[in-house]
């Protein structure tokens, strides 16, 4: 009961957070003379009115209102703030510093017999919006990400919950609704999993029988109380992220987390080109890494770079992740290499946008410029999809993002001394 | 005939001197690579990037006998000549990357490949990347699809002084041998900072601190030193015998003993010898200034540090030392070492005069778009200022690691004479957009993006699932 208890409260703080940050520190600005990128396609020369934080006007010869801030965009283009993928931006500052980093729960059950899941796991508690991470990815145009719990040694495949941030700075950034679990299943998983992945099936069928069960679960069981909650939650209807690669198991994993009530993300899918109409007959999403052509290993040998292509020709709705924390700007370049190789560069703006806004349920107020939205909007160089093309401003709820970061700051300071001859 | 240092003519059982130890470019597990053969080839009215920083628009390139013969303007082909239209297209020398781990890291992932490091002991200065090469790696075709026909393999970076790297020509093979770039020097791989002191810092052994690493280098040149003068001495021993031959039955009975040969010493007295130039894993700048008096105090040379995300914040000294830097484009925090890291490294390393910055992947995905990383890097450093333009860009990925790798005189630009390493690309290759389409390793088509039949595919792929040639 606690947890859930705990969950409502945080959700009503993030409301209450959001309102404030709308009314007293969001800018009213009209961007003029833009490329607008919007859900029905692309605007030329339009402009995009924003008032308290949100979007008031798209289109042609919008008036100013006298005293707004005017962006003369040039034609530039004009997009909804990117989607970073999955992530652990403000969770893991240093990777390889342990004491850095809050990814993933070890409950020290290194023994399948010794097995205790702790689907309450909640990583967003761990936030904190004060990394110098969320500034480097944000001033390249990445306005928000789902945090994600990772499974590490001595816990479960099924890693506990994450959900959306915003990456505004504010603490309390989660984005209410987008909720999520998380389960890494196949070949990657299978050391939690007894050395079988098939094993991966039978226990969550025993978790989601002691989620069900209206009596006390035995001393043999995987889940406590607080867990059994949690779990039932997702089991009516809640969101699932499923790792999983091989196609076999992207079948088995999706049909099993169906069957059970759940509502599954593909994420990974390296073959999942293999069983796409499937995938789409039941409209199953897949959250994938474009660059992803490598046999990594015996559970992607079918990897190949047209992944995106294919299942968005079948049908299947297509965004993209995979480019980690540090480096979470290159999902840029992730859906970049998406359209070299035949994804519609339409269709793969949307997966960096709306498809992942979608898929978080957070649409009604994200991921796409439109009017009534949270104008997260970002003014780029050039083509938002090519690599040499940089974030020009960034924009979250209206306000202007400054555009710097840790990383600006080392460029500014040695670009002073490679200026002077450098000297030591 | 003893024209190496450390060929310093050791003597068999029946007195008559040999190599004790061989120069590395006499050494055994020799290079058996040898070029396709091909027809000349014009590619007709392209833009291209010769490598030596001139771009040349609406240009043609003539490749003869697997070698660049001209570039310029309306060639006229030899008979027999295959014509490419160029138009639209851009051309550019091979790209070299030169720091892979391909085929000692192979895809898939698995136990039995993973040949990279050899971590049973900090210093294996006696191990040999090409030793451990698969050249069945997936990898390999992939990097070719990207436009790479040239790569050092080298070992990983768990120990101080991790082995000998090994370039190779990136043409699919049965042999290691096979692949091996003719008369390209060994590189010797060494690591600073983090990964030798976590590595063996877990195993409660030397070196535990970045003090340990630095103390662990010195003695290991301190015994390299050494068994120079040994074999030095022996072989003035040797000559005062012969000459003296006849003076003194006693004497010349004597029997003359060579020092015990030692493979580990072998390779760091050929570094010494400057037979083997000296590449290092290196993150920090104050790191790669200790490197470079570790190498003053011993007196080799270093031509490149690797993975160098902070060498930016002395690109003076690294162009003074002409030493070059491989870099990432903007990979940087997974580790103390890497949390300085900025996209604009690569171009301020490039600025000073003499620079040598080059792009380098350590992945068997970034190797497959090298271009993309440098167009990255480019496009970074035009925004804070500093004029770059893809002609001379492109240089971070040929003519730079060409020269680190010490096979300038070879490959690397497409100038007369040269190996006709060549990348036709669709567009612009600063580009996310850009693919090759075409990639000649001397002279020959070793990959066609049109034509199913000249993709290569490595016999691991065979057979398995997603069969057809996939991209």
């Amino acid at each position: 009961m606690n947890a859930l208890l705990h969950t409502r409260i945080r959700l009503l703080l993030v409301a209450a957070a959001m309102l404030c940050s709308a009314g007293a520190m969001a800018q009213n600005v009209l961007i003029r003379g833009a490329e607008v990128h919007t859900p029905s396609g692309k605007l030329d020369n339009a402009n995009v009115l924003v008032r308290g934080g949100r979007i008031e006007a798209v289109g042609a010869g919008l008036a100013a209102p006298s005293g707004i801030t005017v962006i003369e965009a040039k034609g530039r283009p004009l997009t909804a703030g990117l989607f970073a993928g999955f992530s652990d931006i403000g969770i893991d500052e240093v990777s390889l510093e342990k004491s850095t980093t809050d990814s993933g729960l070890s409950v020290g059950a290194d023994k399948l017999r010794d097995a205790q899941w702790r689907p309450e796991f909640d990583v967003t508690l761990a936030y904190n919006p004060n990394s110098v991470l969320l500034p480097v990815a944000r001033i390249e145009g990445f306005t928000w990400t789902v945090l994600e719990p990772y499974s590490v040694a001595g816990g479960s495949f099924v890693a506990g919950q994450g959900a959306a941030v915003l990456f505004d700075s504010s603490y309390d950034a989660v984005i209410s609704g987008s909720q999520s679990l998380f389960v890494n299943m196949g070949g990657d998983a299978m050391s939690f999993s007894g050395g079988s992945r098939s094993a991966q099936y039978m226990l969550l069928e025993q978790a989601i029988r002691e989620a069900r069960a209206s009596s006390p679960p035995t001393s043999q069981s995987l889940l406590h109380p607080a867990g059994r909650e949690a779990l039932a939650k997702y089991l009516a209807g809640g969101r699932v992220v499923l790792h999983v690669e091989r196609a076999a198991d992207i079948r088995r994993a999706v049909a099993f987390v169906r069957a059970a009530g759940m509502k599954p993300i593909v994420a990974g899918g390296a073959e999942a080109w293999m069983v796409a109409d499937e995938l789409a007959r039941n409209d199953i999403p897949v959250l994938l890494d474009p660059l992803e052509n490598l046999p990594s290993n015996f559970d992607g040998i079918g990897a190949r770079l047209d992944n995106a292509a294919i299942l968005h020709r079948a049908g299947v709705r297509v965004g993209f992740s995979g480019a980690g924390s540090s480096n979470a700007r290159k999902v840029r370049q992730h859906a970049g290499s998406a359209v070299a190789h035949g994804l519609p560069w339409n269709v793969a703006l949307a997966g960096l946008t709306s498809l992942p806004a979608d898929l978080f349920g957070i649409a009604a107020s994200r991921g796409r410029i439109a009017v009534g939205q949270s104008a997260d909007l970002v003014l780029w160089s050039g083509d938002p999809l090519e690599i040499t093309s940089i974030a020009d401003q960034v924009w979250i709820a209206g306000k202007a993002i400054e555009m710097r970061s840790r990383q600006t700051e080392l460029r500014d300071r040695h670009l002073e001394r490679l200026k002077r001859g450098m000297a030591r | 005939m003893c024209v190496s240092l450390l060929a310093a003519c050791a003597a068999q059982p029946d007195g008559k001197p040999v190599d004790a130890a061989p120069s590395p470019r006499t050494a055994p597990y020799a290079s058996t690579y040898k070029p396709a053969s091909s027809p000349p080839v014009l590619i007709r009215g392209a833009t291209v990037l010769t490598g030596t920083g001139a771009r040349l628009d609406d240009a043609d390139v003539l490749i003869v006998g697997g070698r660049i013969s001209a570039v310029g303007s309306k060639l006229a082909a030899p008979a027999g000549a295959q014509f490419i239209d160029g138009r639209g297209k851009w051309v550019t020398p091979g790209l070299i990357d030169p720091h892979s781990h391909l085929g000692v890291y192979p895809s898939p992932q698995v136990n039995a490949h993973g040949d990279g490091n050899e971590i049973s002991n900090p210093v294996t200065a006696n191990v040999w990347a090409e030793h451990s090469v698969w050249p069945q790696d997936p990898g390999f075709d992939k990097a070719l699809a990207g436009g790479v026909t040239s790569m050092q393999v080298l070992p990983g970076s768990a120990n101080l002084i991790g082995g000998r790297s090994v370039v190779l020509k990136n043409v699919p093979a049965v042999t290691t041998q096979a692949m091996k770039f003719p008369g390209a020097p060994q590189g010797l791989k060494m690591a600073c900072g983090e990964n030798p002191k976590r590595v063996y810092g877990e195993k409660k052994q030397a070196p535990t601190s970045r003090m340990g690493n630095v103390a662990g280098y010195r003695a290991q040149w301190v015994e390299a030193q050494q068994y120079i003068r040994d074999f030095d001495d022996y072989g003035k021993k040797l000559a005062a015998k012969e000459k003296n031959k006849g003076a003194d039955k006693d004497k010349d009975k004597e029997e003359l003993k060579p020092p015990k040969r030692d493979l580990r010493l072998d390779t760091l007295a050929s570094v010494l010898k400057g037979e083997i130039p000296v590449h290092i894993h290196c993150y920090r700048a104050d790191e790669m200034a200790l490197m470079l008096d570790l190498a003053d105090e011993f007196g080799y040379r270093v031509a490149a540090f690797h993975h160098a995300v902070e060498a930016y914040k002395i690109a003076d000294l690294l162009a003074e030392r002409g030493v070059c830097a491989a870099m990432w484009a903007d990979w940087w925090g997974f580790k103390m070492e890497a949390f300085d890291g900025i996209q604009e490294n690569i171009a301020f390393v490039d600025h000073p005069k003499n620079a040598c910055a080059m792009m380098h992947s350590d992945s068997g995905e970034g190797i497959q778009r090298l271009n993309q990383e440098a167009a990255k890097a480019m496009a970074r450093g035009v925004r804070a200022g500093l004029s770059i333009a893809p002609e001379h860009a492109i240089l971070w990925l040929t003519a730079n690691p060409a020269k680190a790798l010490g096979i300038e005189r070879q490959t690397g630009t497409l100038e007369a004479g040269k190996m006709a390493d060549v990348v036709i690309w669709n567009r612009n290759p600063f580009s996310v957009y850009a693919l090759a389409e075409r990639v000649f390793i001397d002279g020959a088509t070793a990959y066609d993006r049109g034509r199913s039949d000249a993709v290569p595919r490595s016999d691991f792929m065979l057979g398995q699932p997603g069969r057809g040639v996939a991209p």
